[in-house]
């Protein structure tokens, strides 16, 4: 057996309305080359202008990932020669990083395992490359959009682990609401570093890295066959080389280039940007939109008694958190954990809309909630209530009030009834009172449901109607 | 004739309707084939005339040329490198766009320096660029077709760019007055990068005021560059009467003292220096204070390793873009990197490819802390060292050379302490973005040399105030090549 040692360089897109360093469009097409300006194609001449969104969201994504962020926004150049990179470097942070040292906690198998951040920084796309047998074909839409690395410390021991963490990250910008990260539209893709050691090793192994993984079922096929080969190759007492591979779609490895020498970039400070400092002001001013996320959610619901599953369910998307919260602010709790794990989601999935989107707001539902914890509703009728007022966008409480669908609870008024009731059939009282007819109780209780447009309580008429006949039965004798 | 007039007296015959814009544009279009052949000042001319809207400005009316290194939409820009001679952009450069809407008149794009790289006008893929005053002569670079296009008349202004003193050097050379702004004032969008930290856009033009109502033109912030900066409280034009008295200027005795030179026997150079210090008695005149300071003569001699490391740094950088794949004459080869390097090979002259790899070695990992950032640091010590002078003086004159404009088969030595400190402190302006201009003061052996005064940051009103004060005891004012004119 031998440790497995991780590290993820996670890129994302983030989500603008202009490009990094220039003013084309920030948008997904399946359109080549319509977004694009000059400073995209390196045309001679071109200079590039910072994206200030693009700048505050990597600072506020590397805020909720516990890391330092630096005096001033400074960017620099990394030169090097290829056909998606149209100016012949990408302009990227080396000296300052929007943020370093940090962490970020992830619930793998039910321990709290915390992975470091090295580093988060703000960069460029490249172009996108389409490769044909005697040509290849480059789109410049994706060139020069706004993307965020976020460089782990090699910490991570496992395919959970990394999986577990590259789902959890996504959640944080979502949460964030910076990027949309959609892997599928290649919007946030990763770098896998994997080495094994000896157990008892002190130093890491041979690095082997795989580049560009995009959908994350990809990085754990990946990172089991490479655990896998290099244990295999380990046990024969041969070596690891050190090389980039890539996962193909058999689920396997194959080596792409050997690492001879470590690129090197020429870094240097880029001069068309000057830097910007950073005010505490501004940074905490940032710091004050940071969202609770997504795990100290779950602890938190967790201790409110709910179970692990609904836990998971109600913290992974901040929007029904939120919505959860503003439910349970008043509100029982597992009352409404019932209607948001049932009615609510499943309506979200039935319309296709997200929860921000739904008519029920989380005060209406609330008030439904309240009705069912206090008993003047059944749970049954408060669903029923809550898909018609989501079908005829109307508010749940007043429905309830307008169909006169609160129960009878009170004990007077309804041994009013239930008197008036038994008065019209003396001869069912008799058949109780002298002949023991017990079925004589559940006729009453449907006169009583009948007469009270079914608004009668029907545990208390049950009981009240089984009082009054055995006190007419006293009276008899 | 209109030939050798300045922006006023253009703007006054154009107001009169003594000659219409079309008439100024046939005038400069014919000079500029006329010349051609012996100059080589253009890479392309412009031959029709097609200014649709008119404008209301100084220079509405009025030609101009532009060095081939602006980005003009639909026009060839080929920045005199093979590896863009076929080159036609798709937009604007904002000074371009500027100038456009101010209704100058495009004469044509001027031959440079290969990419801008070099102080020689030789090194053009179109050819050498000869002087205005003797064709056996260098007008210097690189903005060499801009200077002789201005300095043989054709034009009233033209337009250049400056990294060490490609505007200020040839202006000099030329005769005529070369101003490059503080760093920032006048956007660098559009400017084909040689090094983005040293690069300005700048005017030469035929006296100080012509440069004046130029820049106030072109000035301004651009959305499009970062660096440039909201200038409308400064006009130019506005300041450049006012009273001097009193106003402070030093020059280097480490630079102008004749006793460091005794031993060359350069008798240009001594009489250049000669002539300055007359200049100097004539500026005491005015009303201004010349001081002589002193200043350590090895930050001096730093100048020009520190601005050769740092600009084929940025350079190397700057011209990644150029392999033929976006644009340019696509290489062969069976991979990318084979295009590529075909590309490069075959479109750069030996010259450009030295500086890329000179930059390409500064900028090595292991190289670079020595080499690269240690240049960064010596020029931040020259910019203290000259920013803490102007605390006390308003300016620092100093002669633009050390001589007149070389023959072309001159092979000065290049290290020596004259060509280190005479022939290269103009890129202290570079370094710290000081606003600097360069006026004609003498001639020697019939041929001109310039006087520089470099002034404070944001200060380029006063720099060209005082030049402006200069150029009235210089004698040397609005004066151009009247050659061809005897044939007339």
């Amino acid at each position: 057996m031998y440790k497995v040692v991780i590290g993820l360089e996670v890129h994302c897109e983030l989500e603008t309305n202009s490009k990094n360093f220039s003013p084309a469009p920030n948008t997904f097409t399946k359109i080549p080359n319509i977004n694009v300006a000059p400073v995209d194609l390196g045309l001679p001449g071109i200079l590039p202008v910072a994206n200030k969104e693009a700048c505050r969201r990597a600072l506020f994504t590397a805020q909720a990932l516990n890391c330092e962020n630096p005096d001033e926004v400074l960017f620099d150049r990394k030169n090097y020669y290829y056909a998606d990179l149209p100016k012949g470097y990408q302009i990227t942070q080396n000296t300052k990083p929007m943020g370093i040292n940090g962490y970020l906690d992830i619930m793998v198998n039910g321990k709290i395992k915390r992975v470091l951040i090295h580093d988060l920084h703000l960069e460029e796309d490249t172009a996108s490359l389409e490769h044909h047998p005697k040509y290849s074909l480059i789109d410049y839409n994706r060139s020069g959009i706004p993307l965020m690395e976020i460089v782990t410390e090699p910490c991570m021991e496992s395919a959970d682990e990394a999986v577990t963490f590259l789902e959890d990250l996504r959640d944080v910008f979502l949460y964030l609401g910076v990027s949309e990260a959609r892997s599928n539209y290649g919007q946030m893709r990763c770098d896998v570093n994997i080495s094994l050691m000896k157990e008892d090793a002190t130093e890491l192994g041979t690095k082997v890295e795989m580049k560009n993984i995009n959908a994350f079922n990809n990085v754990r096929a990946a990172i089991e066959y490479e655990i896998k080969r290099q244990s295999e190759l380990l046990d024969k007492g041969e070596k690891i080389v050190q090389e980039t591979r890539r996962i193909a779609e058999d689920g396997k490895t194959y080596s792409m280039r050997e690492k001879v020498d470590a690129v090197d970039y020429k870094y240097f400070v880029e001069p068309n940007i000057p830097p910007v400092k950073l005010s505490k002001e501004y940074l905490d001013e940032i710091r004050s939109n940071l969202p609770e996320l997504k795990l100290s959610r779950y602890l938190k619901y967790i201790d409110l008694g709910l179970s692990e599953e609904d836990a998971a369910t109600l913290s992974k998307d901040r929007k029904v958190a939120d919505y959860f919260e503003k439910v349970i602010e008043k509100s029982d709790v597992a009352t409404a954990v019932n209607f948001m794990t049932t009615s609510i989601l499943s309506t979200l999935n039935k319309l296709e809309i997200t929860i921000d989107k739904l008519f029920i707001t989380p005060v209406m539902l609330s008030g439904v909630v309240d009705l069912v914890h206090k008993g003047d509703i059944s749970l049954d009728h408060g669903k029923k209530i809550l898909y018609q007022a989501i079908d005829e966008e109307k508010d749940p409480v007043e429905l309830i009030k307008k169909a006169g669908l609160h129960q009878i609870n009170d004990e007077t008024e309804l041994l009013k009834l239930i008197t008036s009731i038994m008065d019209e059939n003396g001869e069912i009282v008799r058949q109780y009172v002298e002949d023991g007819n017990m079925s004589a109780i559940n006729f009453f209780i449907g006169q009583t449901m009948k007469k009270s447009n079914r608004q009668a309580n029907p545990n208390m008429s049950k009981e009240l109607i089984t009082k009054e006949l055995e006190r007419r039965k006293e009276n008899g004798k | 004739m209109y030939r050798g007039k300045s922006i006023t007296e253009l703007r006054e015959a154009l107001d009169k309707e003594e000659i219409t814009s079309e008439e100024l544009f046939n005038e400069a279009n014919k000079l500029a084939h006329d010349f051609q052949e012996d100059y080589n000042s253009f890479v392309t001319i412009i031959d029709d005339y097609k200014i649709k809207r008119r404008a209301d400005s100084t220079i509405a009316g009025i030609p101009y040329a532009l060095k081939d290194n602006f980005s003009t939409a639909g026009i060839l820009t080929t920045s005199s490198s093979n590896i863009l001679k076929d080159y036609v952009p798709v937009y604007d450069a904002t000074v371009y766009k500027k100038l456009k809407k101010a209704g100058g008149v495009l004469v044509g794009k001027t031959v440079l320096d290969e990419l801008a790289m070099g102080g020689t006008g030789t090194t053009g893929h179109t050819g050498i660029v000869r002087n205005p005053w003797d064709k056996e002569r260098m007008i210097g670079g690189s903005s060499a077709g801009s200077t002789s296009s201005v300095a043989l008349g054709i034009v009233p202004f033209s337009i250049g760019s400056d990294t060490g003193d490609s505007i200020r050097k040839p202006a000099s050379f030329g005769g005529v007055v070369g101003y490059k702004p503080t760093y920032g004032l006048i956007s660098r969008f559009g400017l084909f990068a040689f090094a983005s930290s040293l690069d300005h856009v700048g005017v030469i033009s035929r006296n100080v005021k012509d440069s004046a109502i130029v820049t106030d033109i072109i000035k301004g912030k651009d959305s499009n560059d970062m660096t440039s900066f909201d200038s409308s409280n400064i006009n130019l034009v506005d300041s450049l009467d006012n009273d001097i008295k009193g106003k402070k200027l030093f020059y280097i005795k480490e630079i102008c003292d004749k006793e460091l030179y005794k031993d060359s026997n350069d008798e240009v150079l001594n009489k250049v220096l000669d002539d300055f210090q007359e200049l100097i008695d004539k500026c005491k005149n005015l009303g201004f204070e010349v001081e002589e300071v002193s200043i350590d003569k090895s930050l001096l001699e730093a100048i020009y390793p520190t601005y050769m490391s740092i600009s084929c740094a940025e350079a190397t950088s700057n011209n990644s873009n150029l392999t033929g794949i976006q644009f340019g004459p696509r290489g062969e080869g069976e991979s990318v990197e084979e295009i590529m390097f075909s590309a490069r090979t075959k479109g750069f002259s030996e010259l450009i490819k030295r500086r890329f790899v000179l930059g390409s070695y500064i900028l090595q990992k292991e190289n670079q802390d020595k080499l690269f950032l240690n240049a960064c640091r010596v020029r931040r010590l020259i910019v203290e060292k000259i920013t803490e002078l102007f605390k006390e003086y308003d300016g620092m004159i100093l002669p633009a050379s050390g001589g007149i404009a070389p023959k072309f088969n001159d092979t000065s030595e290049k290290l020596s302490s004259r060509y280190l400190l005479l022939e290269n402190h103009l890129a202290i302006g570079n370094f710290g973005g000081f606003p600097s201009i360069t006026i004609p003061f003498t001639f020697v052996e019939d041929m001109p040399v310039g006087v520089n005064i470099t002034g404070r940051i944001k200060d380029d009103a006063l720099v060209l105030n005082m030049a402006n004060k200069i150029e009235s005891v210089t004698g040397y004012k609005d004066i151009y090549s009247k050659v061809g004119e005897e044939n007339v």
